[in-house]
């Protein structure tokens, strides 16, 4: 029996250094090659997608890598499946494979000017690979609008409840305040509309584009103004109140609106122009990610930190524990305000329902789901989270069994999330993975 | 003056349902200092059960085994009612703290409260799933008499409701007050590290904690099914998280002040009603909760307390 116990441990250990020898290629990818491989993946859709999703008697290119597909027709599962081998697995893996040592040298070489133009170059690669993918079919562009929205809510929530350390229930309020805000001003200053009557600034649509992130600016402010209502009160003591508060606050925005006849009332807001087209959804939420990110590694990011572990060592410490919780709070309601304004002019219409215990929920699990105190783990969590949200749609109400009993499982198993407390290093993300120099080293010793 | 005392008469058949349920919450959070999310699931649950085992009942008096004048009979069924939802429910809390809470003792409180909320929402969307959209209608086990005091309209029903809730409030509080577990529970709110260290069983008080507090919602579910014959799947949400707003004003682990609290939701939300347009109700009253909270922190009875230094 004991022989039997130990070969099988080898067996597994076997196996697994088998696996991470398969693997041992692709650890040496840096992230250019990865992004240039997704995009020639996209290119490679663009191309003969179609003419290939017709062969493999699919009507249409698969719209989220197949998943959809497969939970509604389980006949047609080898063809999604093949499709997304061919499109996707296979180009990614042989270009990242065979690419990696030209995208480390790639990377290499962007380093020796400003960090700022290499990260552009990634972030102009992760834009175009986006809007070739989600040029496909609307379907898949709004799926990548609200994902990426749902990055800046999720992480504006994580700068509260993870870096924080308190509950935070009143997102959905903020975002509600933001999306109204937004959204009164964009239809008051640009729109005909039934309700508010001519365009006070009637600009040619180009203008308005131009103009459009002011009216986001103005919704984050408007949360930013609510959350000071929920801040001056909870701040004063410790304890659970920001959560009893905060809940309450969220109440009292839905409330307000429903009775708001002004913008609609139940009924909702609607006739928002089409501003929230993809790049500015994506401008926005790379903006959210750097600055977020730098504000939570800041000498304030730190002090919040401080107050989350121990509120009267901070204190002892010089920490202004009140201001630095005060700041924290309005800065993560303004991104949420901002998350909501663009949140209107995507859906391009909202009404107060919206922002309900189920919004709340929602937000709460992409943060817990993605990690506490960990900008990266914010990002994984919400685009996991939507991705997992729209592929199990066709289940219908069994998708909110299937989640809930996936989450609490992580919980038990990761309670603070899949990627929790870590710091996200742009710089280290940008390097080659490997060294020119080592990798003719790695090279020779290969062969 | 009759308006006034119309609607105190409403507002304490109103407040009992939220007082019942508050107290689930405020033993919970006194107890283990956790939020639990799925307490107002664990209501509407009750109320289910309730439903099942009332209209179970129902058909088997109705076989006619046992000779009963109709009165006495439904009085007997709603009794029996009471005691066996009660009991059901009291596994379903247990359920909830063995799945949801008890793997996560040692995690950050936030994620056991997030588990709540999963348990919540699965056991909204289960039962969507088991018995289908469509509302369910309590079964009538009051024959609904009304008299008049002064102009004032009082129902059996809502007298009922108001004597029972006060009733197993009264039992919760002498339980915790005066028996030897009840002193357990207190112990453990008191100092959740030092107790378990002095014998105190810390998992099975746990279990007693959410089993005690889901026997309360399960009374509160077939109460609001006796005074509002509808349930429907997500009746808990709005009912759980305000009952839970009303847990914390009464302040931690207060069963007086959940109590307390959970009747004046109960007044407030019903002379804003009456009063204002319906629709204002939840904006006045978490307005005025909010308020208060802003005077009051820690709630009515709770504790003061301060992370600020004092020198």
């Amino acid at each position: 029996m004991g022989a039997g116990l130990e070969s099988s441990t080898t067996n597994r250990s076997s196996m697994r250094n088998r696996l991470s020898s398969y693997w041992e290629p692709y650890s040496q990818v840096p992230w250019l090659g990865w992004l240039v491989s997704a995009l020639i993946a996209t290119l490679l859709e663009q191309l003969i997608g179609t003419p290939l999703a017709r062969v493999l008697g699919l009507t249409k290119p698969p719209a989220l890598f197949g998943l959809v597909i497969m939970l509604k027709e389980p006949g047609l599962i080898p063809s999604a499946l093949v499709y997304v081998l061919l499109i996707y697995l296979v180009p990614i893996g042989l270009v990242a494979r065979f690419g990696a040592s030209l995208a480390n040298k790639v990377a290499a070489r962007l380093l020796d000017y400003p960090v700022v133009l290499s990260a552009l170059v990634h972030i102009a690669l992760l834009y175009a690979t986006l809007h070739l993918w989600s040029g496909v079919s609307d379907y898949r562009l709004l799926v990548v609008k609200l994902t990426l929205i749902a990055v800046i809510v999720t992480l504006s929530l994580n700068v509260v409840n993870g870096y924080m350390g308190e509950f935070s229930c009143s997102h959905p309020g903020f975002m509600a305040l933001g999306a109204y805000g937004a959204s009164v001003f964009t239809v008051l200053l640009f729109v005909q509309d039934s309700r508010f009557g001519p365009p006070l600034l009637p600009l040619p649509l180009v203008l308005q584009h131009v103009l459009f992130p002011i009216s986001l600016i103005v919704g984050g402010l408007v949360a930013a103004l609510g959350a000071l209502l929920v801040a001056i009160p909870s701040f004063r003591t410790r304890g659970d109140y920001l959560a009893i508060i905060s809940l309450a606050f969220m109440f009292i925005v839905k409330s307000l609106f429903e009775n708001l006849e002004f913008v609609g009332g139940p009924r909702g807001l609607g006739n928002q122009p089409d501003l929230a087209t993809l790049p500015w959804v994506f401008f926005w939420t790379m903006a959210c990610i750097w600055i977020i990110n730098n504000f939570v590694r800041s000498i304030l990011g730190k002090a919040l930190n401080a107050v989350r572990d121990g509120e009267m060592a901070a204190d002892a410490m010089t920490v202004n524990t009140r201001h630095t919780k005060m700041v924290a709070f309005l800065f993560a309601a303004f991104w949420a305000g901002v998350s909501g304004g663009l949140f209107a002019h995507v859906l391009r219409y909202i009404n107060p329902g919206t922002f309900g215990i189920r919004k709340l929920a929602e937000v709460l699990a992409m943060v817990y789901l993605g990690g506490l105190n960990s900008v990266a783990g914010s990002v994984v969590g919400a685009v996991g989270f939507n991705l997992l949200s729209e592929a199990l749609r066709p289940l219908e109400i069994f998708k909110w069994i299937i989640i809930p009993v996936l989450l609490i499982v992580l919980m038990v198993f990761r309670p603070t999330g899949l990627i929790a407390f870590t710091e996200l290093d742009v710089g280290e993300l940008l390097k080659p993975k490997v060294k020119p120099e080592e990798e003719v080293e790695y090279a020779a010793a290969t062969r | 003056m009759t308006f006034l005392l119309q609607n105190l008469i409403n507002a304490l058949q109103w407040g009992s349902f939220y007082a019942l349920i508050a107290l689930g919450y405020s033993m919970v959070y006194g107890v283990l200092m956790l939020f639990n999310f799925a307490h107002g699931d664990v209501f509407m649950v009750g109320a289910y059960i309730g439903f099942f085992v009332s209209s179970g009942l129902l058909a088997v008096a109705a076989l006619g085994f046992v000779a009963l004048p109709t009165g006495v009979m439904l009085a007997l069924i709603l009794v029996l009612t009471l005691i066996i939802a009660m009991f059901l429910n009291t596994f379903v809390g247990m359920a909830v703290e063995r799945i949801g809470y008890r793997p996560l003792r040692a995690a950050p409180r936030a994620s056991a409260a997030i588990t709540g909320l999963m348990i919540g929402i699965i056991l909204e969307t289960g039962n969507l799933a088991l018995f289908g959209a469509q509302r369910r209608s309590f079964p009538t086990l009051i024959e609904t008499a009304t008299f008049q005091f002064a102009g004032v309209s009082v129902t059996n029903k809502k007298i009922m409701i108001v004597l029972v809730s006060l009733l197993l409030m009264l039992a919760l509080h002498i339980f915790v007050r005066r028996t030897k577990w009840g002193m357990a529970m207190r112990a453990m709110a008191f100092d959740y590290v030092v107790v378990p260290l002095m014998g105190v069983p810390i998992n099975l008080i746990a279990l007693l904690t959410f089993g005690l507090g889901s026997a309360l919602a399960a009374a509160a579910g077939i109460l609001y099914g006796v005074a509002y014959p509808v349930l429907d799947p997500y009746m808990g949400i709005l009912f759980g998280w305000k009952a839970f707003v009303a847990a914390i004003l009464g302040g931690r682990g207060s069963v007086l002040g959940a109590g307390l609290a959970g009747f004046l939701l109960g007044f407030i939300e019903i002379f804003v009603a009456a009063i204002f347009p319906s629709t204002m109700r939840d904006l006045i009253a978490f307005s005025i909760i909010l308020l208060i909270l802003t005077v009051r922190p820690h709630g009515f009875f709770g504790e003061p307390y301060s992370a600020r230094l004092r020198l």
